[in-house]
């Protein structure tokens, strides 16, 4: 049903750390793979090797340009997927009942065999996290590798998400935000682990711990003041230059 | 957002058949027979031919009566559900009069209303969606309604009351508009809130995910077609309120009105179109675009 749980028993979800993220896009592969491999149907590709190539990801790294108003200015590699809200706009609106909310762990999943193709879940989520796959006709979206969590037949290690067992960087961490001890919510809670566009009311489980203000060089204060300051002002043929087209 | 042409098609010709059925339901007029036969047979062609083209852009038609289960939360569902009852209604209500010669005015009016209703559902699909800010207002649905009623006064040629109405749409277009250019600044959605960056200073997006485009681009960020937006705003008002005004202010004969009829009709698709091609979907500032 499209009607929303009032709570779930658990809140699984992603902690993405801008800090560490290196931007690599491994987890857009390893998610690609798994989800086209597995569950549900297959991630299509159109005219994967052609002009125009273009197909399917549940999982999109963007990067940013960050100018702060003094110092140099950053770049921020930035993975997006489906942050399973809590009150998730996407289910709402689905007419068929094909999207829903788990209530046993919050995870927001689209029944293929239900989804008319009508799009509209695409339209009311705000962070682009659902993609009409153009061969199949179907809505995809990010799973949390529900067919990875609870899969007995997979070494224990393997239980997470593709995304987070493949991050070289340990920039995705995969847990229980239900629980106040778990290892996300402490992270977020330390790290101040933030909502992406929280105005549109969506109350996303996915939190996004920002990249940490960068460390300056302290002064070595015992030997400033025994080294001659390089000139700053030129000198000869340069400060008459200098001079000259101060006037000009 | 993508103008595609099903929806643009669903929206306006369905709110024209709708328009028409709020005005027979009502008695105005109230015709018998062969002439009332004429204005149903018109009326379904349109309500039914807008909804039939709401299923071309599904990737599984097949399913389409799975549409109806979820009135509870979705807009869609309540869609289905109000314009099948609509048609219902209003079939029986027209059979009387085609065949019978008699107007049962009471189901006339259930008709109207639910006809009302069915417009008005369509609008709650755009106007529901906090995503795309420009539609995100009751000024959707008043524009959505309004231009129902205008055509539909106008099909039925209802003179005086298609006359203000037409006016009135003209204002509420023009309203929709305005307020419309500055929707997505004031919905406070910007590039900082969408990354959460904005705190550490001005955000730039320095690189698309994938060389190529995907689905969110071309469903969401439809940029080519608004450069023209001015123009075919004036050119949409002429034809959709310009035109039938005035030839309904003057004694028009048959002729004229089917003229208005076709401007009117040509006027509403430009509007819709730009409905479409000028909302800017938030997902948009992801890739640095609106």
């Amino acid at each position: 049903m499209t009607q929303l749980p009032t709570s779930t028993d658990r809140k699984l979800g992603l902690v993405i750390d801008l800090d560490t993220c290196v931007g690599c896009h491994a987890c857009v592969i390893s998610c690609k793979g798994w989800n086209t491999e597995n569950y549900g149907a297959p991630l299509s590709d159109q005219s994967a090797y052609g002009g125009n190539p273009s197909g399917t990801f549940l999982n999109r790294v963007h990067s940013y340009e960050v100018q702060p108003e003094e110092g140099a200015a950053q770049l921020i590699h930035f993975p997006k997927s489906c942050l399973h809200c809590e009150d998730a706009p996407c289910v709402t609106v689905c007419p068929t009942g094909a999207s829903y909310k788990r209530v046993e762990d919050g995870i927001v999943l689209v029944n293929e065999s239900d989804c008319i193709g009508c799009g509209l879940c695409a339209w009311a989520c705000p962070y682009g996290a659902r993609e009409l796959d153009a061969a199949e006709g179907v809505m995809k979206k990010c799973t949390l590798c529900v067919d990875r969590i609870y899969n007995e037949n997979l070494p224990e290690e393997d239980r997470e998400p593709a995304c987070v067992r493949t991050c070289p960087a340990g920039a995705r961490h995969f847990g229980d935000f239900a629980d106040p001890d778990s290892h996300v919510s402490k992270l977020t809670a330390e790290r101040g682990g933030m909502d992406l566009m929280p105005e549109q009311g969506t109350k996303p489980v996915n939190k996004y711990l920002p990249p940490r203000p960068k460390d300056k060089m302290e002064e070595i204060e015992i030997l400033a003041p025994l080294l001659t300051p390089i000139a700053v002002e030129p000198k000869g043929f340069m400060a008459w230059l200098d001079k000259t087209l101060e006037k000009v | 957002m993508h103008p595609a042409p099903s929806v643009i098609i669903f929206t306006s010709v369905s709110g024209l058949g709708f328009g028409l059925l709020i005005f027979l339901g009502f008695g105005l007029p109230a015709p018998m027979g062969v002439i009332a036969f004429i204005f149903f047979a018109l009326a379904y062609a349109l309500a039914v031919g807008g909804l039939m083209a709401s299923t071309f852009h599904l990737g599984h038609p097949e399913r389409a009566l799975k549409a109806f289960s979820q009135w509870k939360t979705s807009w869609l569902s309540r869609e289905a559900w109000l314009a099948v009852a609509a048609l219902i209604v209003m079939a029986l209500y027209g059979a009387g009069l085609v065949f019978y010669g008699i107007a049962v005015a009471p189901l006339g009016w259930l008709g109207a209303f639910l006809s009302l209703a069915t417009v008005y559902a369509t609008s709650m699909i755009y106007a529901q969606l906090k995503t795309i800010p420009r539609w995100n207002t009751p000024l959707t649905s008043l524009l959505f309604v309004i231009l129902s009623l205008a055509g539909g006064g106008l099909l039925a040629g209802q003179v005086p009351i298609a006359l203000a109405l037409l006016v009135g749409a003209g204002i509420v277009q023009v309203a929709y508009w305005i307020w419309g250019d500055q929707a997505l600044e004031k919905s406070g959605t910007n590039m900082a809130s969408a990354t959460g960056l904005g705190g550490q200073g001005s955000v730039r997006a320095f690189e698309p995910p994938h060389t190529g485009t995907n689905y969110l681009l071309r469903e969401f960020v439809h940029v080519v077609g608004r450069k023209h937006a001015a123009k075919l705003r004036i050119i949409s008002l002429t034809l959709m309120i310009g035109t039938p005004v005035l030839i309904l202010s003057m004694n028009a004969n048959i002729f004229l009105v089917l003229i208005a009829v076709l401007a009117h009709t040509a006027g509403l698709f430009v509007s819709r179109w730009l409905f479409f091609a000028q909302a800017e979907h938030v997902v948009g500032l992801y890739y640095g675009k609106r």
